[in-house]
């Protein structure tokens, strides 16, 4: 390794008001960086079988040898026990979040304890500050955090801002981490950790250089990536329209799942589409610290107050394929502006917007048939595409006014438990299921992947690949892709490199920007370390009780035809068996 | 004449920070610290981008306050840099009014742009532009 500051882990303990930095070579040596070295940090830190909300839970932060040095290296890997699915939680955000923690002169952040007061931290290179955030505590939105911590605090350019909102402070399983006001720490419910801790924010700066082994070959091999960046067809499309650019393939190819997935199709993607948004509403485009790519896409709203003529505000919405699947056709709307406000009331409370929108369809299809009414909803009647209800019943889910709502603020699979309908709650592994319908490679993805989600192993790629080339998937080549696909991702995750530069980082690549930092790998040690990685998370899981035979197939996906056809549970469970063998193989 | 580094349209700055990386790179180092040119949100991301850089002024004032001669004014606008003269006191960093004068607070000296223009090979976005002193300026 050339560089002395990215073995530096900072602990600090938000009880004691501690800090201290250790000096973590054999972790960065061995596991490069990243989800390889925030995983064997998870495994030392957390005690077994603690519950989420247990001030011994740690919060991780992790970056690796390529962060601030080659171009798409933008992330953070996130890991920590997770109160929505009560394992294995992990979740990778870039904004600044990246650059900061590596120029503040560390590879890996641990924070442990709970603070009796709410406090935000303040981490200037080598200084920790335990800030008192009682006047932070309880405003209503995640916005107006991020802008207050701007104004007091220095290091505008060189920092990030991470904060949660209500959601985070009351719990929601699937509260949100907010950094650089648009991009998320999102999924398993990093926010409610924060709130547990009674934590709100972190800010992080710092301006240290880092060392290139070889400065020579750092120059040349930058280029080379920079132009296959700047170049490339895929970093074209995900610039000019972003990812919801994937929303009108999908949904011709009837795998954009709709009402809660009783369609495939959706009569309005139209309206959803990245072509669309781009047209009507496109505002501005952002990047990540480190990315020319610039995906992130702001709508900007403008909206009359009806209180007073030509008085107009505008709010900048983000939007990605993501929540435009789980807010917008799996809740059937078709809307557009309602659509956006609803994601704007979801960002502001810092809730995750896929969870969200999952839990309120099956929460819809309930009403539906009657398996809740508005003495649950305490009145409100819940129907496809009714945005004004949907954001009631979000300000409803963060405050948790009754049993109902204190059910769904810990996502569908605990709400379909205590309420039914689990036969249409859509969750793999207690996570809401992502906008994937593409056939049997993404559900068994969600099944397997250790996290539960799509960015797993992506098996909803590999769905497509398959049916274009007309090619049937078997049990087994989905089983050697996924495994193959996950293993991998585990070194792009210790890099860290953004997946969507995955084509760029092949592992010729990766071996010599290694190289550059002065690790020297081979492509096939690369290859088992990765799987080696994916071990030691699954090392993780087992010991906090996962059990593959425990993992529920929501009806729903075989009912309602994917490309592939209709699915069957067989078929499924015969791939994630296979799957857990694989895994103990070598 | 002499040639700098020009910030065309901020509008269309993204905030990807690659010119900041391509300065500190030229340097051979990686990360932020080396930069002579800083990007920072105009006050929350959604409001867009500033970009600040030396303008090559005519009549430079860091050039002035310099108390050792480390800052020399350059034939037709910008400075020159002996940072061997530099004894670190920051008059430099106070007196620019855009916050042109960056500062490397691993060596305690300023960075100011050299106009060597490699940070514009790498601005994808049509931000920044090398170009004479006097053109559309």
């Amino acid at each position: 390794m050339s560089d002395k500051f990215l073995q530096n882990v900072l602990y600090i303990d938000l009880a004691k008001r501690l800090f201290w930095v250790e000096n973590r070579r054999d972790l960065f040596e061995k596991y490069i960086g990243g989800v390889g070295v925030a995983t064997q940090l998870l495994l030392e830190e957390c005690p077994k079988n603690i519950d989420p909300f247990d001030p011994e839970n740690p919060i991780i932060f992790a970056v690796g040898p390529l962060t601030c040095v080659y171009p798409l290296a933008s992330k953070t890997v996130a890991m920590f026990k997770s109160p929505h699915t009560g394992n294995l939680g992990e979740s990778h955000a870039g904004g600044r979040s990246a650059i900061a923690i590596r120029s503040a002169g560390y590879g890996a952040i641990v924070i442990k304890g709970a603070s009796e007061t709410p406090i935000y931290l303040s981490i200037h290179e080598n200084k920790v500050y335990f800030r008192d955030a009682s006047i932070l505590w309880g405003v209503r939105s995640t916005f107006t955090v991020g802008r207050i911590i701007r104004e007091v605090e220095p290091g505008a350019g060189v920092r990030t801002i991470m904060r949660i909102g209500r959601a985070g402070e009351n719990l929601v399983t699937y509260a949100s981490v907010i950094t650089e006001t648009y991009r998320h720490f999102g999924r398993l419910g990093l926010g409610a950790v924060f709130g547990s801790k009674k934590l709100k924010a972190i800010l992080v700066s710092g301006k240290h250089s880092i060392s290139i082994a070889d400065k020579k070959l750092y120059r040349e091999l930058y280029d080379e990536i920079y132009d296959a960046a700047v170049k490339s067809p895929l970093m074209r499309k995900y610039h000019d329209l972003g990812t919801p650019a994937n929303i009108l393939p999908l949904n011709e190819l009837g795998a954009l799942p709709t009402k809660n997935l009783k369609q495939s199709k959706f009569e309005y993607a139209e309206n959803i589409s990245g072509e669309s948004l781009a047209e009507r509403y496109l505002g501005r485009r952002i990047a990540c610290s480190n990315c020319p790519v610039a995906c992130i896409h702001l709508a900007a709203l403008r909206e009359p107050y009806v209180d007073e003529p030509y008085f107009y505000k505008t709010t900048w919405v983000s939007y990605d394929y993501e929540p435009l699947f789980a807010v917008g056709s799996m809740l059937g709307g078709s809307d557009v502006t309602g659509l956006l406000k609803l994601l704007d009331e979801i960002d502001t409370e810092g809730l995750d917007a896929m969870s969200t929108g999952v839990a309120l369809a099956w929460a819809t299809e309930a009403m539906e048939k009657g398996i809740i009414t508005k003495n649950e909803t305490l009145g409100l009647e819940l129907k496809w595409g009714d945005y004004e209800t949907y954001r009631e019943a979000v300000k409803k889910i963060v405050n948790q006014p009754n049993e109902f709502y204190k059910a769904l603020a810990k996502g569908a699979e605990y709400a379909s438990s205590i309420y039914g309908g689990k036969e249409f709650a859509l969750t793999f592994g207690g996570n809401e299921m992502p906008g994937y319908h593409t056939g049997p490679a993404a559900y068994v993805g969600f099944l397997t992947g250790a996290r539960h989600s799509h960015l797993d192993s992506a098996g909803y790629s590999y769905d497509q690949k398959a049916f274009k080339a007309q090619e049937t998937l078997t049990p087994q080549k989905i089983v050697d892709h996924l495994v193959k696909e996950e293993s991998w991702r585990q070194i792009l995750a210790s890099l860290v490199v953004c997946f969507f530069a995955r084509n760029i980082y092949k592992p010729e690549i990766v071996v010599k920007t290694l190289k550059t930092m002065g690790y020297e790998l081979t492509i096939e040690e690369l290859n088992k370390l990765g799987k080696e990685i994916l071990k030691a998370k699954y090392e993780f899981k087992f010991r906090e009780g996962f059990d593959p035979n425990k993992l529920r197939i929501p009806k729903r996906i075989l009912e309602t035809p994917t490309p592939h056809g209709k699915l069957t549970e067989e078929q499924i469970k015969r791939a994630v068996n296979l799957y857990f063998e694989r895994l103990k193989e070598d | 004449m002499a040639k700098r580094l020009a910030v065309v349209d901020t509008e269309r700055c993204v905030g990807c920070q690659m010119c900041m990386l391509a300065c500190a790179r030229r340097y051979g180092a990686g990360g932020l610290g080396k930069s002579a040119i800083h990007v920072k949100s105009a006050g929350g991301v959604e409001r867009g981008f500033v970009v600040i850089v030396c303008r090559a002024c005519p009549d430079p004032p860091c050039a002035k306050v310099c108390p050792t001669q480390a800052i020399i004014p350059r034939k037709n606008g910008g400075v020159i840099v002996k940072l061997n003269k530099c004894i670190g006191c920051r008059l430099c960093a106070e007196v620019c009014m855009i916050g042109a004068v960056l500062w490397d607070e691993e060596t305690n000296k300023p960075r100011i742009c050299i106009y060597c223009g490699y940070c514009a090979n790498y601005c994808p976005h049509g931000v920044l532009k090398f170009q004479e002193i006097g053109e559309d300026s």
